[in-house]
């Protein structure tokens, strides 16, 4: 998603001047060719990311239109004030942008893990979150975020990221991607865990159930349309994510239900409340916390029998 | 632009707004406020390249008022300065009103950021600043600091950065009032010009009362160039009143009747 990101920012620093990237030294490389196609509009902020995102939002009261890159953790949580303060209290249209959402960064240890940010973003005023499913949402996402007119949060997988939707796709912010239909359950994946529930729904065709499996990238604002259809025609909802169960969008779906006054079945699966003191990389990370396709077709399967019996 | 005499009246004025905002809002932090009152007048009336019918042109000068506590100083200035009507500081601190303990966002023309948690201005300053170099403008960018708030990491960070972009367009000030909320702030700080030119900012050391001094500062900016500037101005606690001078207390207690009388009886030059 990291290379989808790069070619959708220079689509878009391309036919708009106001475009500005900012990182918190991190990406070597690859920002090179950027950096020379686009002189005085990329900087190295330097390893100081609360600077880093004051200085974004100085610019977008400046009549800029900044980007501001780090991983994650240090994208979001070190410079968390900043974000509340500089950017969404004053509206200060700044892209913060997260690589290595989930486990992408596994092996490097929960200090680059990203579990935590979409709950503290999506609790922020005027904070928009998005998180793609593919390297093409990836690079439409980072379009979109160019015309949105406020603080955009954009969390990224890492490289390598599976591909799940073949182009053209059509990408708005706030509308979720129905990527196969299906009337047995709704399989609502968002981020780096969306061909982890196209696997799942895959395995599940085999046994009979066919899943509607929708891309909810945007986490916040949800698609409440979508999700009501989904209640309507499927019944069932299961929510798949790579970030932990509290706060992200399985509690966002649920709070939705909840303030609806809708019943009907959700199950979330994401990570557990705990830090990994075991090194792995991200299919073991994934793995210890049941955020396999099969292990997640396997609990839907028994979840629609037993839903059924009660 | 006004002499420096007129700008001293103003100094005056802006500590009279500042007491009776405090004393009818019943706030804290009246001597942080009072401590830039001079810095204010002589920024407002003299140094910024600002016009109150045209609060929103892109070539003005931009002031940060990083110290967000302070704004009552900031509030009076923008009415004394013409943004907007004098009787909108009747809004401070009541339920309901425009004007905050801290400014909010757009909250009355002339303020241009929401600061209230320390460390943060001097970032969106340089955001700005570099903006000014991107987009091709010419204005300058003020960032009024108190010396507490220099215990920041945020700001040091911002000091690197600026320096590195070779930001000329951005200006420090350090209100030096020795005081933070709970003691002295020269045993952590000094040798605080120091800091500031380590950081590769070029500085000046002045009075921050003495007016003819604060404009001749500010008026050379920047000191070099190819950088930016800081002006570490030495200010005293609640100045101009007396009994609130170098006295933790006014961090916290707002004027009663008889203080606002006396504060006022002195400010506004009358014998008790």
């Amino acid at each position: 998603m990291r290379n989808a990101f790069i070619r959708g920012l220079t689509a878009l620093a391309e036919r708009d001047r106001r475009v500005v990237l900012l990182t918190g030294d991190l990406g070597f490389k690859i920002f090179d060719d950027f950096a020379a196609r686009f002189p005085g509009r990329f900087y190295n902020a330097g390893v100081a990311e609360a600077n880093m995102i004051g200085v974004a939002a100085g610019l977008a009261l400046g009549g800029l239109k900044p980007f501001a890159y780090s991983i994650v953790p240090f994208a979001t949580l070190r410079c968390l004030e900043q974000i509340r303060n500089d950017i969404c209290y004053q509206e200060a249209p700044v892209t913060v942008v997260g690589v290595g959402g989930g486990y992408s960064y596994g092996a490097n240890g929960p200090t680059h893990h990203a579990l935590e940010d979409i709950a503290v973003m999506r609790c922020l005023p005027n904070m928009t979150v998005v998180c793609p499913g593919d390297p093409l949402e990836a690079e439409l996402a980072t379009l979109a975020a160019g015309l949105h007119a406020g603080p955009l949060y954009l969390r990224l997988g890492r490289a390598g990221d599976a591909a799940v939707h073949i182009p053209p796709l059509s990408f708005s912010i706030g509308r979720a991607i129905v990527v196969r239909e299906g009337r047995g359950c709704a399989l609502i994946a968002t981020g780096s865990a969306l061909p982890v529930g196209v696997a799942a729904a895959d395995r599940l065709a085999i046994e009979g159930i066919d899943c509607r499996v929708v891309s909810m990238h945007t986490v916040k604002p949800l698609d409440e349309a979508l999700l009501r259809g989904c209640v309507k025609e499927c019944g069932a909802l299961f929510t798949i994510e790579e970030h932990s169960l509290i706060g992200g969008l399985g509690s966002a779906v649920g709070e939705w239900l909840a303030a609806n006054g809708i019943g009907c079945l959700l199950r979330s699966y994401g990570a557990s409340d705990r830090f990994a003191h075991l090194c792995g990389g991200q299919e073991y990370l994934r793995r210890r916390e049941a955020l396999t396709a099969d292990v997640i077709a396997a609990s839907v399967r028994d979840a629609l029998k037993e839903w059924v019996r009660c | 632009m006004a002499a420096a005499d007129s700008v001293k009246e103003r100094a005056q004025a802006i500590r009279a707004k500042i007491v009776r905002m405090a004393h009818a809002g019943k706030t804290p932090h009246v001597a942080s406020a009072l401590s830039c009152a001079d810095v204010m007048a002589a920024l407002y009336f003299n140094v910024l390249r600002i016009d109150p019918a045209a609060p929103q042109d892109e070539g003005r000068d931009r002031f940060i008022l990083s110290k967000g506590h302070g704004c009552m100083a900031l509030y009076a200035a923008l009415a004394e300065r013409g943004f907007f009507p004098a009787g909108i500081l009747d809004e401070y601190a009541r339920d309901g009103g425009r004007l905050a303990e801290h400014p909010a966002p757009h909250c009355v023309p002339g303020v241009e950021a929401a600061t209230g948690s320390l460390g943060h201005g001097l970032s969106l300053g340089a955001g700005l600043a570099l903006a000014a170099k991107i987009r091709q403008y010419s204005y300058r960018v003020f960032v009024l600091l108190s010396d507490a708030e220099c215990a920041e990491g945020s700001v040091w960070e911002a000091a690197l950065f600026a320096s590195a972009q070779g930001l000329d367009n951005l200006v420090v000030v350090v209100d030096y009032n020795k005081y933070s909320a709970m003691g002295a702030t020269s045993p952590y700080l000094e040798p605080l010009m120091e800091k500031w030119k380590a950081f590769g900012w070029s500085c000046l050391e002045i009075d921050g009362h003495r007016v003819d001094d604060i404009i001749a500062a500010l008026s050379r900016v920047p000191f070099e160039p190819s950088q930016p500037s800081a002006v570490i101005a030495h200010t005293v606690k609640g100045k101009g009143v007396s009994f609130m001078e170098n006295d933790l207390e006014w961090h916290y207690r707002p004027p009663n009747e008889h203080d606002l009388t006396r504060a006022l009886d002195e400010i506004e030059g009358r014998q008790p």
